[in-house]
């Protein structure tokens, strides 16, 4: 649920990285948060545990510049991807404006990144939100490793409706503005939509 | 207004009515600073000592810290828990959720006192709640308004594009 402040001229997003355990949300962020002009972003908070595991999220504030005399802004998150944070993810997907599905490509964890998907699709419909219905991309994270599975079984198996996807190594960064890109834009597009209906 | 996916919107009068009651607040309660938050963690506004503070973070853990509280309220079976306090060495932290929909921050230190706190928030958080249901019906009728536009209507591509460059 996007905040448009007439008062201030401003628009927030809530952009949320989702994905099993490890599988490179944090870096995600790391990586925007890296590089990205000072001027720009706010501080990258992580409640993480003490060997750098997500324990509730990861934000970090990111202003885009002006849309039509509004500022933009976005507060991405991530979840916690560990299976038994399940009521964690659940609270950090409300009032979310659009979501990545950070997809591990190393082969024995394909089957982490379909629950994962599932344990998404669950949480989102008991916030009353679709997932078909709300801005989405998926990305396929960890490319440069030798043990990953093609980008056509996974595409089967995670995206087969056909949402934008991207190709990424977020340590090097690779692919990892072109997701936040295409779900920024996808969500200012809902934002034009919804001012039409 | 807080429906699950519209936006929240804010208009000038009342943010105005807002600020006129949470700077009020500010010099009854003897508080440093005190902000608004909705729940997903988008500050509302801000008044008070904020200049050294990051109010953007502030406002996203406060959000997780009630959804987490909240979290745990409905494993006792309780709605929710309408007020947290945390006591620092100097600095306290009041948070409240007024009528289900916002959380009410409130920084003080040892010039007021909770009793000073609790009590001046009671009166606050009434005046708020009326506001923001004000809010809420006020958005209701703009976008039910079969002229309604919203101001992204007429966004184009190359404005979305351009934000990236």
């Amino acid at each position: 649920m996007s905040f448009i402040n007439y008062a201030s001229r401003e628009i927030n997003c809530k952009i949320v990285y989702y994905g099993p355990g490890l599988c490179g949300k944090t870096t995600n962020l790391q990586y925007v948060y890296q590089k990205t002009a000072p001027d720009a972003k706010g501080k990258m908070i992580s409640l993480a545990t003490e060997t750098e595991r997500t324990l509730f999220f990861d934000f970090l504030p990111l202003a885009l510049g002006e849309i039509r005399g509004f500022k933009t802004r976005f507060h991405l998150y991530t979840v916690p991807g560990q299976v038994f944070y399940d009521a964690s993810r659940k609270l950090i997907l409300k009032g979310v404006d659009g979501v990545v599905f950070v997809a591990d490509s190393q082969e024995e964890r394909l089957d982490a990144n379909i629950e994962s998907l599932e344990n998404l699709k669950i949480n989102l419909e008991e916030q009353g939100y679709q997932l078909e219905k709300l801005p989405f991309i998926m990305q396929y994270n960890k490319r440069d490793l030798p043990n990953v599975s093609s980008v056509d079984e996974m595409r089967t198996l995670l995206n087969p409706s056909g949402v934008p996807e991207f190709e990424a190594c977020a340590t090097t960064g690779e692919g990892v503005f072109e997701t936040l890109k295409a779900v920024a834009k996808q969500i200012l597009v809902d934002l034009k939509k919804g001012g039409a209906g | 207004m807080f429906g699950s996916n519209s936006s929240f919107v804010m208009y000038d009068e009342e943010f105005k009515r807002i600020n006129i009651v949470i700077e009020k607040l500010l010099r009854e309660a003897n508080a440093k600073v005190i902000f608004l938050v909705d729940k997903n963690g988008q500050l509302i506004s801000s008044v008070g000592e904020t200049e050294h503070l990051d109010t953007t973070s502030l406002a996203s853990l406060t959000a997780g810290n009630i959804a987490a509280t909240g979290g745990l309220a409905k494993l006792l079976g309780e709605k929710e828990f309408s007020i947290l306090f945390h006591e620092g060495e100097k600095d306290n932290l009041h948070i409240s959720i007024i009528a289900s929909r916002v959380i009410l921050v409130v920084i003080f230190d040892n010039r007021s006192s909770l009793g000073l706190v609790r009590l001046r928030v009671k009166k606050a958080s009434d005046e708020l709640g009326t506001i923001f249901e004000d809010l809420a019906k006020k958005s209701e009728e703009i976008q039910k308004d079969d002229n309604y536009q919203s101001p992204f209507a007429e966004i184009t591509d190359d404005d979305i594009d351009n934000l990236f460059n």
